[in-house]
């Protein structure tokens, strides 16, 4: 499936430097970024402050993916995790750099930088991040 | 003189691993002569979600975990590599978004076969020296390429190391440069083919060893030295046998050559090969070590390097980012069919 050039083109901060907010009022951070926070809504208007995440983290929980989309098929079998960032926020990534089964919960990550995937052999490619074991 | 040179410098060796022998399995051949003939034992093989930007990337981003440098000041960023992910589309602007150096800067990618690292390295140092900027970042990495079945294939390998130049808390002052090049053509990859070609024997006497031989003869003249004012020597590595022979040629001894010496495990990472080797012996080095470094790049040409190693390098949080050895430790091993998988050796429509 080709994906927009454009789209990928402006999340470049999130996905290659996990970059998310922080609410001033309340202190909660946000990943991706949001226009306002959910607890202070409209106090926080304008308050929203962008900050670079450590990229390192925990997981939460996993799933192995046996039967992957099409850009995918060539990895499986993969794990797949949601990770709770030392800042707070939890998100979804591809665990690389070790084998399917050493994978545990409460598992410490830290961010890695690679292709996400590709347009084909002739469209753009897409790089951002995944997490691997904290060595 | 101004003292420029390396502020900061990282390394990257992707994880996976292939033997020379069990390469040599499916070609029918004898995988322990393979390995003593070419002495390499295996070589690292990039996964199916790395290229020369991610190691790159992950390269520069260990060091600029060493220091507290803002990637702002970073006003240059040249990468050499002979497999740059696009043919026409940067590397360099992927990765100084990626350690957040953009916008103020100049970018360019370079090619010059297994040279281009080291080019990019003079380049920072002339813009340091000129005062066009304040840092600026070399990088040589690849993920080489290899066509099945041929003797290049024990060999091409996957790394990179990237390298801060500047003026500021030095830790290995570039005391001199040289270079040596002539039109020699002993392996080349022609426009919109996915291998490279070579002259067998060709790429040995006319080419490796004639370029590094002049360039170090040529460098050693410059800085006014002797092979044994050095501590560590480091020389392109595309296969075992090489680095030793031309060591010896020069009048180094093995035991000046060994830790920059990684081609044995990991092979040959093209752009990446000396400086992942002159990242090596940063790793180890200790103030007034003197290095000496010649790259080579087919086609045919030769960086050499002076380098002097200053107190500084007691203050660089080395420990902040992964040692090559660690990271050649850190490895698992692959079949040749999970080889062909990963660097695209099926073809499929």
């Amino acid at each position: 499936m080709k994906e927009s050039v454009a789209r990928f083109w402006r999340e470049i901060p999130q996905r290659y430097n996990i970059i998310g907010n922080k609410c001033t009022v309340c202190g909660r951070v946000f990943f991706p970024p949001r226009e306002s926070c959910p607890y202070c809504r409209r106090k926080s208007l304008g308050k929203m402050q962008k900050i670079q995440l450590s990229g390192k983290g925990k997981i939460v929980t996993y799933t192995i993916i046996h039967s992957a989309t099409e850009d995918f098929e060539d990895q499986v079998p993969y794990p797949i995790a949601i990770v709770e960032l030392d800042e707070g926020p939890r998100i979804t990534a591809q665990i690389v750099d070790c084998k399917p089964e050493d994978v545990k919960i409460d598992m410490r990550v830290e961010s890695t930088f690679r292709k996400i995937r590709q347009d084909g052999s002739t469209g753009a490619i897409y790089y951002g991040y995944k997490f691997r074991p904290m060595r | 003189m101004e003292d420029i040179g390396i502020v900061s410098y990282g390394g990257y060796i992707p994880r996976l691993r292939i033997t020379a022998k069990e390469i040599a399995s499916i070609w029918g051949k004898d995988g322990e002569r393979m390995s003593s003939g070419l002495g390499v034992y295996e070589k690292s093989v990039p996964s199916i979600d790395q290229d020369t930007a991610t190691i790159s990337v992950e390269a520069a981003r260990a060091a600029l975990r060493r220091t507290n440098i803002n990637p702002l000041d970073i006003e240059a960023i040249f990468i050499g590599s002979e497999s740059h992910p696009y043919a026409v589309k940067p590397t360099g602007t992927i990765v100084g978004e990626a350690i957040g150096a953009t916008p103020d800067l100049m970018i360019a990618d370079y090619e010059f076969a297994c040279k281009a690292g080291t080019a990019a390295i003079q380049n920072c140092v002339a813009l340091v020296k000129a005062g066009y900027i304040r840092y600026g970042l070399a990088i040589g990495a690849d993920t080489a390429q290899a066509a099945p079945g041929d003797a290049l294939e024990y060999t091409a390998a996957a790394g990179g190391a990237a390298f801060i130049i500047g003026k500021e808390d030095v830790i290995a002052s570039i005391n001199y440069t040289y270079s040596y090049a002539t039109d020699t053509p002993d392996f080349w990859r022609r426009a919109e083919r996915k291998y490279p070609s070579h002259g067998g024997r060709f790429t040995g006497t006319p080419a490796y060893f004639k370029h590094i031989t002049s360039c170090a003869k040529g460098l050693l003249e410059k800085a006014g030295t002797k092979p044994e004012d050095y501590d560590y020597a480091i020389f392109h590595q595309p296969n075992g046998k090489f680095p030793k022979k031309v060591a010896k040629i020069l009048g180094f001894t093995s035991e000046q050559i060994k830790q920059g010496l990684l081609v044995p495990f990991i092979g040959n990472t093209y752009s990446g090969s000396s400086l992942v080797g002159l990242a090596s012996v940063l790793d180890v080095a200790k103030p007034g070590d003197r290095i000496f470094l010649v790259s080579y790049g087919s086609g045919a040409g030769s960086d050499g390097f002076d380098i002097t190693v200053t107190d500084n390098i007691m203050k660089l949080n080395r420990e902040n980012a992964p040692s090559m050895k660690e990271m050649i430790d850190d490895k698992e091993y692959i079949s040749y069919g999970i080889y062909a998988k990963y660097t695209d050796l099926l073809y499929w429509e």
